[in-house]
């Protein structure tokens, strides 16, 4: 540790006086620009003639307050089925990216199933897996035939299965061919080298999609509401029901995001460290 | 110093802005409706000038449509919807009919219809953002249930509370579970009366609460091993369907009149004779 304190030479304080004033003066701008823009809008949307009915039928303080306890107890549900249909869907999605790179012509028939499973699903609308699971299945009347919740939550993890397969399949294949030689020529077997070399970064590298792929999974929960299940989206349809007003929607759709905030932060953060690394940063 | 590009950029967003704001389209007042206004196709202002265009779901279902073609005239509600026109000095060529979902049919939004009948039930809460008529049907909500259902054959409202019942979403049948059954286990809500029948097949839901004439109809023509269990006792002022118009609409004291007149002809009672006959009888849950 040098006990000199460090004295900038005058050059340097002027640069980091103007560096000073240059972020003080940004910061100013687009403060002004915000303000600008936002009051704009204000003017254009409260201006509107049609502005007052809106704002009742959509913004309503009172309609918000009834209709919040039963909205945060269908988020209830949307939260438990995302963490179970999370987790289901990246080992599904792991299991099938491993299946399809496998190598060597005794392992066809599997590679061909698992290609033809996300071929499959990632084409169905999740609306019809739905249907057919839950209102299908069920008319089988089969003994020990799982409650309607874990058969819409099969139909996500399906679905939602399909895609993330192929993101990790991309990230699999992302990792360099000479990786693998070299792994496999310190003696590790391909098990050991897709365990220990390809996958660890294979996954790091997809990390930003596969977080993508599971908040558009926070959004798609809901639809098992079309099942019976009462979620965040389906309380607030009943309680607009009720009042032919639409503040529920708002509600729900303001603890949707907020649901969402965490998860994307994290997606940004991972992003960003990713990016850093790739750039040798 | 502000470099100019950023300046310009300010400018052109502000401008680009105040132009939006500018065209807001203004909407022309609506005609106050005079408490003289006589209510024929002449003085009537309809969507489009000597139509009357009526809207209700897709699809629409039996009783209250035949065929799901609102059009023949055929179903208490088209049967009704043509009976108000006629009224109204409309004849039979002059009626539109559009399709409009639920949700859009009660939007701020301005409306596409005319008057939509599509077995709404006046509520206060809901007069505050639409207009309605005055009741064309005086409407009970009923449970049906497979015969092999543990709810078959119950007597009272409390022989229901264990049960898992379910109802279309956005329907007072939704309430009359959560209000007079208070069930002890969450109702079931369905995107539309298809599902929720499905469900009832497959035993997912022990019992399905619906308007008694729609229980009819399933009982009689579309489940075959599904039964009436009963209908809810009337709590309070009786449930009504009406004709929903767009808040404020200068159509409602003329479509209420002719409700009115129908009512007083007796010819609301003979169609519903004619098309809803047999909802006498069904045995009333204590």
């Amino acid at each position: 540790m040098s006990t000199l304190t460090h004295d900038p030479s005058p050059a340097q304080r002027a640069r980091d006086a103007y560096r000073r004033r240059q972020t003080v003066l940004s910061v100013l701008v687009a403060a002004a620009s915000t303000a600008a823009i936002g009051t704009l809008l204000a003017v254009a949307v409260t201006g509107a003639p049609g502005w007052d009915r809106v704002r009742e039928s959509f913004l309503d303080p009172e309609i918000a307050r009834d209709a919040l306890p039963r909205v945060l107890t269908g988020l209830w549900l949307n939260v438990r089925l995302l963490v179970c249909c999370a987790i289901g869907a990246l080992l599904l999605g792991l299991l099938i990216a491993v299946l399809r790179t496998l190598r060597g012509p005794v392992f066809f028939p599997i590679r061909a199933l698992a290609a033809g499973y996300t071929y499959t699903f990632r084409g169905l609308p999740l609306i019809i897996v739905l249907y057919v699971l839950t209102l299908g299945v069920p008319g089988l009347r089969l003994q020990g035939m799982p409650p309607v919740l874990v058969l819409g939550g099969l139909a996500l993890v399906l679905t939602y299965g399909g895609y993330l397969a192929e993101v990790f399949r991309a990230g699999i294949e992302s990792v360099h061919s000479s990786q693998l030689a070299a792994a496999r020529s310190l003696g590790l077997t391909y098990r050991q080298t897709m365990r220990h070399v390809v996958l660890p970064q294979a996954v790091r590298r997809v990390a930003p999609p596969l977080l993508n792929d599971v908040v558009a999974l926070q959004k798609d929960v809901g639809l098992v509401s079309l099942a019976g299940p009462i979620d965040a989206v389906r309380a607030a349809q009943i309680a607009t029901a009720q009042t032919f007003n639409y503040t529920p929607y708002i509600v729900a759709g303001v603890l949707f995001v907020l649901l969402a905030i965490p998860l994307i932060a994290v997606t940004d953060q991972v992003t960003l460290r990713a990016a850093r690394r790739q750039s040798g940063g | 110093m502000v470099s100019t590009p950023r300046l310009l950029a300010l400018a052109a967003a502000g401008s680009v802005l105040l132009a939006v704001s500018a065209c807001a389209p203004e909407s022309a007042p609506a005609p106050q409706p005079t408490a003289s206004a006589a209510c024929d196709k002449e003085s009537l202002v309809t969507r489009t000038p000597g139509k009357l265009t009526i809207a209700t779901d897709e699809p629409a279902y039996q009783p209250w449509f035949v065929d799901d073609k609102p059009d023949n005239g055929e179903g208490f509600e088209s049967a009704v919807a043509y009976a108000v026109a006629e009224k109204l000095g409309y004849s039979r060529a002059d009626v539109v009919w559009t399709r409009v979902k639920f949700e859009t049919a009660v939007a701020p939004g301005p409306k596409e219809f005319d008057f939509d009948i599509n077995q709404f039930s006046i509520t206060d809460e809901r007069k505050r953002a639409v207009d309605f008529s005055a009741p064309y049907y005086l409407v009970r909500q009923s449970v049906i249930a497979l015969k092999s259902s543990p709810i078959a054959g119950k007597k009272s409202l409390a022989d229901l509370r264990d049960a898992k019942l379910g109802a279309q979403v956005g329907t007072t049948s939704y309430q009359a579970i959560t209000d007079l059954v208070k069930p002890t286990v969450e109702p079931q809500v369905y995107n539309s009366n298809d599902d929720a029948k499905k469900a009832l097949q497959n035993g997912q839901i022990d019992g399905l609460v619906v308007d008694l004439p729609t229980a009819f109809y399933i009982t009689s023509a579309e489940i075959d091993d599904a039964v009436i269990v009963g209908q809810f006792p009337q709590v309070g002022s009786p449930e009504a369907f009406g004709l929903l118009l767009d808040k404020d609409s200068p159509l409602t004291g003329c479509v209420s009149g002719a409700i009115g007149q129908l009512s007083g002809d007796g010819v609301l009672k003979q169609l519903e004779q004619q098309w809803l006959a047999q909802v006498a009888g069904a045995p009333e849950l204590t």
